[in-house]
């Protein structure tokens, strides 16, 4: 949700002189603000005006029928449904478009947090410094699209001989561009700008830091199975929405001094709502192969497919009713699926810690100063904007998934063991043997 | 696009005097005056002395064994946090800002554990496998791990002061790119090290060689400068410490190589519960012959030569030590310039602080890293086995059956008589 600038004309005014004095015994050491108070200097002047077009809550205090309130509150409305319609007709065109808008999702959240760098340091004239930025956004991407493909293509790239090469020298080819790069980071270092340098040099990393591993992780999980992708994604956007209408229409308790808007009310309906709605929409997606399957590459047909035996986690079975809520729903056995359980868990994290990725983002936009990462969506602000809250989330689906949900995969383990050499191959099927012996698994079967 | 304030006239450096170049840690500086001054010998000396004992340490540390040279490389890479943090606080006079020196620390600790649980995990399956509550860590490992980062990121969050957010910004995006920096670079100073010693030993030996040549040629012939962001260094400096360092690590490489002590991985016992380093050396470290190429052949007098091909390895490592690792040391020097310091920090006299010392190898240990997973060794096979002792055990016995027809079908393991 977008917050509102800090309205400075609000602050007591006890609190401005020690702050001025306190902003100018930084500014003679090294011309660096150690606080945010320099503010002060460009809002003085002006009036505080609450900003009156992309803030819904605003109706909670002044009238509701002013009629540019309303309008905003229908363009948001709009853009919202929009949005979701956009989301279901790439889930319905399939993997492949859906690997390229999270890409160009990716693109657009690096283009928007790197400007704002720009905007911070006045750095547009750096010299190649856009260029490096660029860069180094294609190595990493470079880097975690050729990992990508060579887990799960592993037979496409074995067939072609330029792909297999690239795949197995992989890594010391991404290595050596990054080092490209950074050895022209080192040879365009400017002698009066070295500090602003090294500033956007570090914004650059952490920004790749934050949007490309995540996007990855996400294409990770869409492999899983495009349940994967799609339930954390909605249930964040879900906790989005119930928790402002909770908050709309119960809200009174303010939740955390950093986003004034947030409600206890809102925060704690939002989790309900949002498990509720995680339990059925994974109920009526685990019914389909086409959501459950992991997304395989065919050979054959150069296509993805998504066809497979489900797994048990998508079998319907019966569970007993804890004896606690036979009482209240009536039922003695219930029929679900072993992923709804799971989708609590993601449901949870999505409403109790999500929000934690949204604060993040608020504390940033209150720190630089920006009411919004962007404007490319009307009545919403910049991608960065909606995707905020999704970024812990994708951390997360994606470790649950390797803790939790599958080990790692038999086939790639056992292309890894055929690039092994014989006796190593013979040391690690000696151990496995008698581990599996140990185990019983291996009886008199085999000879020892 | 939103309107940004002004209050950040970041344009240029220019409104802080730059700092002249000081002249007590700067032996180049001889070069220029005159050398007879005692002050400057003196400093000499110091700086002398200290390269020995450092190097003194160094010997003393490899002979101790490997689990020493882990505790080292574990403890520079603390104090090199530690020393780029404290710079952090200066540039940002933020000492006072609430919990960040324990969020720091706190972040510290969990990227530590996140990394020494995944290499603990391969080099130490045997012992692992033994102790269930070990299992159960190694198991969940990575949701451990990220369970700890969330709630330093949460309590991040949480620590946020109304008008210190710019601020409380930075330090956390500082020490996010300092761990970036120090931690992974020192966790693959140790992968290297388990691969064998001399994984270790010969690429810090090639940097810490280049410096030393290179101060040397630039002292007796130094005269074009190399780069404007460290003007005491020269071309002459440049190429005589490549060649140099490339004829010290073979020589080096040479005398290393026939030592099990240094090429064989470490490997733990479980029942001596240490490591040992015994092994059957790989063909990397058995004397081959090479012809010389006929161009040589004229110069050196020799048809063919008795060499390691890990000599062969041992060029790459050298040149790339010579032409890219000063590029760490003018990313450094930069960074000095950029906030105003001289050094990281006192440590050690006459040197400055531990990152000052360090600043050249660590593109040196990930291009190691990156080296040996190329082009010497293709996937680890104590991670593989970790693997797949993890799978479930009719995964496992499929793969069990696959393997064993595979390793029959190469002719690798005997057909059982029965079954």
């Amino acid at each position: 949700m977008t917050e509102l600038r800090q309205r400075l004309g609000r602050e007591p005014g006890g609190t401005r002189e020690p702050e001025e004095k306190e902003s100018e015994s930084e500014n003679k050491l090294d011309g660096e603000t150690a606080s945010d108070s320099e503010s002060k200097s460009e809002f003085g002047g002006s009036p505080p005006v609450p900003t009156s077009d992309d803030t819904p809550e605003v109706l909670n205090r002044a009238l509701s029928n002013l009629s540019s309130r309303w309008k905003n509150w229908w363009v948001r409305g709009i853009l919202t449904l929009a949005m979701i319609t956009f989301f279901f007709i790439i889930i319905y065109l399939g993997p492949m478009v859906l690997m390229t808008i999270v890409m160009c999702v990716q693109i657009k959240c690096f283009h928007e947090i790197i400007t704002i760098g720009y905007n911070v340091y006045h750095s547009y004239d750096l010299p190649w410094f856009r260029t490096l930025s660029w860069y180094f956004l294609l190595c990493v991407n470079y880097f975690f699209y050729g990992e990508t493909v060579t887990d799960y293509f592993f037979t496409l790239v074995q067939r072609e001989e330029p792909l297999r090469i690239l795949s197995k020298y992989h890594r010391f080819i991404s290595f050596a561009l990054y080092l490209t790069g950074f050895c022209m980071f080192v040879l365009s270092l400017v002698k009066k700008h070295y500090r602003l340098q090294f500033y956007m040099f570090g914004w650059t990393h952490v920004t790749l830091l934050i949007v490309v591993t995540q996007s990855h992780l996400i294409i990770h999980n869409l492999f899983e199975g495009m349940i994967w992708f799609i339930v954390p994604i909605s249930c964040v956007i879900c906790n989005d929405i119930m928790a402002y209408m909770f908050g709309f229409f119960f809200g009174r308790t303010p939740l955390i001094k950093l986003s004034p808007k947030k409600t206890w009310e809102g925060f704690i309906g939002g989790f309900f709502a949002t498990v509720l709605f995680g339990l059925l929409l994974s109920y009526v997606m685990s019914g389909y192969r086409c959501f459950t399957c992991p997304v395989e590459f065919n050979n054959d047909t150069n296509s993805f497919t998504v066809d497979c035996e489900p797994s048990e986690l998508f079998q319907l079975q019966e569970y007993n009713i804890p004896l606690v809520l036979q009482s209240v729903v009536g039922w003695k056995t219930v029929r679900m699926y072993p992923f709804q359980i799971h989708s609590i868990a993601l449901s949870t994290f999505a409403s109790l810690i999500g929000p934690f990725g949204g604060f993040f983002a608020s504390g940033f936009k209150r720190a630089f100063k920006i009411k919004d990462f962007a404007n490319t969506i009307p009545g919403h602000g910049g991608i960065m904007d909606r995707f905020d809250c999704q970024y812990l989330m994708a951390t997360f689906v994606n470790v649950y998934i390797a803790s939790f949900i599958r080990g790692p995969n038999p086939s790639k383990l056992i292309q890894q063991f055929l690039t092994l050499r014989p006796d190593q191959q013979l040391h690690i099927f000696n151990t496995l043997k008698a581990h599996l012996v140990d185990k019983g698994m291996l009886g008199s079967l085999e000879d020892a | 696009m939103p309107r940004i304030l002004d209050e950040l006239d970041l344009r240029s450096d220019s409104d802080v005097p730059d700092v002249p170049p000081p002249t007590d840690s700067t032996p180049e500086i001889l070069k220029r005056a005159l050398s007879g001054l005692s002050a400057r010998w003196k400093n000499w000396w110091i700086r002398g002395i200290l390269t020995l004992a450092m190097i003194s340490v160094f010997f003393l540390i490899i002979y101790l064994g490997s689990f020493m040279l882990m505790l080292l490389v574990l403890s520079i890479q603390v104090k090199c946090y530690h020393e780029i943090i404290t710079i952090g606080y200066r540039v940002y006079h933020s000492y006072d800002l609430p919990w960040f020196r324990s969020l720091s620390w706190y972040f510290l600790l969990c990227v530590n554990y996140f990394f020494y649980g995944e290499t603990v995990a391969d080099y130490f399956a045997t012992f692992v496998q033994r102790r269930e509550q070990l299992q159960f860590l190694i198991r969940y490992h990575r949701f451990i791990s990220f369970a700890l980062y969330l709630t330093g990121f949460c309590m991040f969050v949480l620590s946020l002061v109304k008008k210190h957010y710019r601020l409380q910004f930075y330090m956390f995006a500082w020490t996010h790119v300092t761990l970036l920096i120090t931690v992974t670079q020192s966790h693959l100073v140790i992968q290297n090290l388990f691969e064998g010693m001399i994984w270790f030993l010969v690429p810090i030996s090639s940097v810490i060689c280049n410096d030393i040549t290179a101060y040397i040629f630039g002292f007796f012939f130094g005269r074009t400068p190399l780069i404007k962001l460290s003007p005491k260094k020269t071309w002459e400096g440049f190429i005589g410490g490549f060649f140099s360092t490339v004829v010290f690590g073979f020589i080096f490489s040479y005398f290393l190589a026939q030592h099990q002590y240094f090429v064989c991985p470490v490997e733990y016992n479980s029942e001596t519960n240490r490591f040992m380093t015994e092994c059957e050396p790989s063909e990397l470290f058995q004397m081959k012959k090479y012809s010389v190429p006929p161009l040589l052949q004229a110069v050196l007098g020799w048809e063919t030569v008795n060499m390691y091909p890990f000599q062969m390895h041992s060029i790459a490592l050298s040149t790339f030590a010579s032409l890219i690792g000063p590029f760490g040391g003018f990313f450094a020097s930069g960074f000095k310039r950029a906030f105003k310091i001289k050094d990281f920090a006192d440590t050690i006299p006459g040197h400055g602080g531990i990152m000052d010392r360090f600043d050249c190898q660590y593109l040196m240990a990930t291009f190691v890293h990156v080296y040996i997973t190329s082009f010497i060794r293709g996937p680890n096979p104590s991670k593989l086995l970790k693997q797949l002792l993890i799978l479930q055990p009719e995964q496992q016995l499929s793969v069990y059956k696959t393997l064993k027809s595979h390793l029959v079908e190469k002719g690798i393991l005997q057909p059982s008589l029965r079954g």
